[in-house]
C-alpha cells in the first residue's frame, strides 16, 4: 500500500518521463541535438545521451531533448539549440559529453547561457 | 523506467489491434535495438487515438508526427529515416481526406479530425499506457479520489455530481446526481456500485475504447462513487467480445489494489472498497439495468418490472448503484475541475461533452468527443470529413436500435439528449451511423429490426411476437411484396409494442421504423406501390438491362453464372430478366458501362 505521499512521488518522477507526449508547447524548454549525417559523424549521439541522463538525473519534467536535421554549418557540429521559453534561442557549438552538465545547470535550470560555448564565442575566435 | 528523448506510441486498441498494431510493436522494438537506439527511444502501447479509420496509427513525440495505416514494411523506414536521422516519412504522414493536407508540421490538435473535439472522457485515450498505473497517475489520476476522500463529504461529492449536471451516458439521459442521491438515501447494511460495460448497439464502441484505453478512469470513479453512496464493493458487467478491455481492467484493478487504491481503508480514511469484473456473453439485453444485474448474479438476463428501482432493490436485493461506462469517465475531472466547469461545456440541459462513434458511410471513421450542442453538421462534416466517394449524404442514424434516422434537413441541430428526441431520434450510448445515396432506408429499417428480432429476451410477448411481426411485413415489402395497408399496419404494431413492452429495449424497438417512416416515407411507398427501390440497394427489386453502348465483346455472357444474357458477338447483348439473379457480376464486368440498373 502506498501513502499519500509516495504517490504524490509517483506522480512526479513518471511525469518527467511522459512530459513530452503532454507538456504545453510554450511552457517546455526544448534541447535540439543537431543529428544529421555530420551531426552523428562528429559525436552527436554520446552528446544526446548526456543530455538525456542529466534531464534525467535532476528530474526536470519541462525539458524535453529532440534532434533535428543539418542547419549547414556541419563544420561546427556537434550542434545544438536550446529554447527557453521567453527567451532567444542559444546555439552550442562543438558540443562533447563533458560540456552538458554545465550547459544543463546554469542555461537550462538557472537561464544564463554558458557564453563560451556558444556559436557566437567560436565565431569571434 | 527511464527518460527518453523520443516516444512512439503504437495504437493498440481493437481496431487497430485488429488490423496489425501488435507486430507493429514488435518490428519497431527490434528495429530500435538493431539500430543501437533502445536508450532512447520508447515504444509504448496506449489505447485508442480514435481515428480508427487511419489505422494503424503511430505518433511519434514529442514533435507529434502522425503517421497513419502503418504497414510492418514501414517500420523499418520510420526508424532509419525518423528515429535515426530525425526526417519524418513523409508519404506515410496522415492526410486529411476533406483538405488533403498533411499534418508534417502540424500539431495533432490542428488536424480537423481534432480540432472540434474537447476530450474529458478520453482524455488519456491515446497518450497513456494503460497497463501502467504510473501514468495514469502522472496525469492526475486518483487525484479526486485523494481529494474525495480526504476533503469532502460523502454529501458535498453527490452535490458536486448533482450541480455539474451530468447525465447518464448509457443512452437514457437520467441526471447522475439524482441516482447517487436517491442509492444514498436507501437504508441497508449493504450497497453496491456497478458499472455498465454491456455496450451492445450496432457500431458503437466508446465504452470499449475508455476501458481500452484508460481503465484506471473507471476504478476511480467506482470507488469515488462507492464513497458517496455508501457501498464497499462494486462489479463492472463487460462482455467476453471485449478481450482487450477485459484484460486491461484486471491488469489495471490487481495495480490498484497493490497501490491499496482498492482494498481495506483507503488513504488511511477508513474507507473500504474492492472492485470486481463479471463478463456478460453477449446478450444485447443485458445492458437493460435489472437483466444485467439478474446477469451479475448468476440469473437468466431478463428483465423485471420497474419499480422498484435498483436504487432500491437492486443487485443481490440491496440498493445498487449503475452507471454507464462513459458517466463515470467523466466523475473524476468533475470531482477535480468543480461543477462550474464541467457545467460550463454544452446546452442548457446537456451538460459537457458526449463521445460518439462514427460508423458507416463516412471518411474518418472512429472515436470523437465533442462538447453537447455540436451540430450534426459539424460532427459528420468537420470531424468525420463527409461522405465518401463523393456520394450524397442521406441521413443519420443515432442512438442505435432504439433511436432513429435523421434527413439531411435536421443537419443543423445541436446534439443533445433533448433536441435529438425531439428530433424524432435519441442520444443513445453514441453510435453514429451515416447513410449516402446507396442506402435504401427500409433496408436500414429492417436491419435493425432483424437486429432486435434476434436479440429479444422474449420474456415480453409484445418484443417477442410483435417485432417478429414487423420482421416479416419489411422482408415482403424489401422483397416486392407489400402490399397496401402494409404502413398502417407496421405503425400500429409500432404504436402497441411502445406502449406494452416491459423494459426500455422493447419500448424503443420500434423507433428505427417509426422514424424511418416519418422522413422517408416516399422510399416505403416506392417499394409497395412502385415495387422499386429507389436507393438501388434492395436485390429482389433490381432490373439489370443492357444499353446500346453494348460492343458485343460477349465478357458479360461468360461472366453471367445464371446463363441469363445472350446476344451475338459484335452485337448488342440481352438480359433475360426471368433468369437473372441480380448478382451484379455482369455490371463489373463490362468495359464500355452498356449495363445499367435500375
Amino acid at each position: 500500500m502506498k501513502s499519500l505521499a509516495e504517490l504524490e512521488a509517483i506522480r512526479k518522477a513518471t511525469l518527467s518521463k511522459i512530459n513530452l507526449r503532454t507538456e504545453e508547447k510554450g511552457e517546455t524548454t526544448r534541447i535540439v541535438i543537431g543529428m544529421a549525417t555530420c551531426g552523428i559523424a562528429a559525436g552527436a549521439r554520446p552528446v544526446m545521451l548526456s543530455f538525456v541522463d542529466e534531464v534525467q538525473k535532476r528530474q526536470l519534467n519541462h525539458v524535453t531533448v529532440s534532434q533535428t536535421g543539418c542547419v549547414g554549418m556541419c563544420r561546427l557540429e556537434p550542434m545544438v539549440d536550446v529554447y527557453v521559453p521567453g527567451q532567444e534561442k542559444v546555439t552550442y557549438v562543438h558540443v562533447k559529453p563533458e560540456m552538458v552538465p554545465r550547459i544543463v545547470a546554469e542555461h537550462v535550470v538557472n537561464g544564463r547561457p554558458v557564453q563560451e560555448y556558444t556559436i557566437g564565442a567560436a565565431e569571434d575566435k | 523506467m527511464d527518460i527518453y528523448r523520443a516516444h512512439v506510441l503504437v495504437c493498440g486498441g481493437t481496431g487497430c489491434s485488429s488490423s496489425g498494431s501488435a507486430m507493429l510493436i514488435d518490428r519497431f522494438n527490434e528495429k530500435i535495438a538493431e539500430n543501437g537506439l533502445d536508450r532512447e527511444v520508447k515504444v509504448i502501447r496506449t489505447g485508442c487515438f480514435g481515428l480508427c479509420e487511419a489505422g494503424p496509427v503511430v505518433i511519434v513525440y514529442p514533435d507529434g508526427t502522425f503517421y497513419s495505416r502503418v504497414k510492418v514494411e514501414n517500420v523499418d523506414e520510420i526508424v532509419t529515416e525518423h528515429l535515426l536521422k530525425g526526417r519524418k516519412v513523409e508519404h506515410l504522414v496522415y492526410t486529411d481526406h476533406a483538405t488533403h493536407e498533411q499534418n508534417a508540421n502540424k500539431a495533432l490538435e490542428d488536424i480537423n479530425f481534432y480540432k472540434h473535439q474537447h476530450r474529458i472522457a478520453l482524455r488519456n485515450c491515446g497518450v497513456i499506457d494503460p497497463e501502467n498505473i504510473d501514468e495514469y497517475l502522472a496525469m492526475d489520476g486518483y487525484r479526486a479520489l485523494e481529494k474525495a476522500l480526504t476533503k469532502m463529504t460523502r454529501e458535498e461529492v453527490i452535490d458536486e455530481i448533482l450541480k455539474s449536471g451530468l447525465r447518464g451516458r448509457g443512452g437514457g439521459g437520467f441526471p447522475t446526481g439524482l441516482k447517487w442521491k436517491f442509492t444514498y438515501n436507501s437504508q441497508a447494511d449493504q450497497k453496491y456500485v456497478a458499472c455498465n460495460a454491456d455496450e451492445g448497439d450496432p457500431g458503437a464502441f466508446m465504452d470499449r475504447s475508455i476501458l481500452e484505453g484508460d481503465p484506471h478512469a473507471i476504478i476511480e470513479a467506482m470507488a469515488i462513487a462507492g464513497y458517496a453512496i455508501g457501498a464497499s464493493e462494486g462489479y463492472i458487467y463487460v462482455r467476453a467480445e471485449y478481450p482487450i478491455a477485459v484484460k486491461r481492467l484486471n491488469i489495471a484493478i490487481a495495480q490498484a489494489r497493490e497501490y491499496g487504491l482498492l482494498g481495506k481503508n483507503i488513504f488511511e480514511t477508513g474507507f473500504d472498497f474492492d472492485l470486481f469484473v463479471r463478463l456478460g456473453a453477449g446478450a444485447f439485453v443485458c445492458g437493460e439495468e435489472t437483466a444485467l444485474m439478474h446477469s451479475i448474479e448468476g440469473g437468466r438476463g431478463e428483465p423485471t418490472t420497474r419499480p422498484p428501482f435498483p436504487a432500491v432493490k437492486g443487485l443481490f436485493g440491496k440498493p445498487t448503484m449503475l452507471n454507464n461506462v462513459e458517466t463515470y469517465a467523466n466523475v473524476a475531472q468533475i470531482i477535480l475541475h468543480g461543477a462550474e466547469w464541467y457545467a460550463s461545456m454544452g446546452t442548457e440541459k446537456s451538460k459537457g461533452t458526449k463521445v460518439f462513434a462514427l460508423g458507416g458511410k463516412i471518411n474518418n471513421t472512429g472515436l470523437v468527443e465533442v462538447p453537447m450542442g455540436t451540430t450534426l453538421r459539424t460532427i459528420i462534416y468537420e470531424v468525420g470529413g463527409g461522405c465518401p466517394n463523393g456520394k450524397k449524404f442521406k441521413a443519420v442514424q443515432t442512438g442505435g436500435p432504439s433511436g432513429g434516422c435523421l434527413p439531411e434537413s435536421l443537419l443543423d441541430t445541436p446534439v443533445d439528449y433533448d433536441n435529438l428526441i425531439q428530433a424524432g431520434s435519441m442520444m443513445g450510448s453514441g453510435g453514429m451511423i451515416v447513410m449516402d445515396e446507396d442506402n435504401c432506408m427500409v433496408d436500414i429499417a429492417r436491419f435493425y429490426l432483424d437486429f432486435i428480432v434476434d436479440e429479444s429476451c422474449g420474456k415480453c410477448t409484445p418484443c417477442r411476437v410483435g417485432t417478429k411481426r414487423m420482421l416479416e411485413i419489411l422482408n415482403r415489402i424489401v422483397k416486392g411484396q407489400g402490399k397496401e395497408g402494409d404502413i398502417e399496419k407496421l405503425e400500429e404494431l409500432a404504436q402497441t409494442i411502445k406502449s406494452t413492452a416491459l423494459c426500455g429495449l422493447g419500448q424503443t424497438a420500434p423507433n428505427p421504423v417509426l422514424s424511418t417512416l416519418h422522413f422517408f416515407r416516399d422510399e416505403y411507398e416506392a417499394h409497395i406501390r412502385e415495387k422499386r427501390c429507389p436507393a438501388h440497394h434492395c436485390q429482389a427489386l433490381l432490373q439489370y438491362f443492357i444499353t446500346d453502348k453494348c460492343r458485343g465483346c460477349t465478357a458479360c455472357a461468360r461472366v453471367c453464372p445464371a446463363g441469363a444474357i445472350t446476344g451475338e458477338v459484335k452485337k448488342q447483348h440481352k438480359i433475360d430478366p426471368e433468369k437473372c439473379l441480380k448478382c451484379g457480376a455482369c455490371m463489373e464486368k463490362c468495359r464500355f458501362g452498356a449495363i445499367i440498373k435500375t
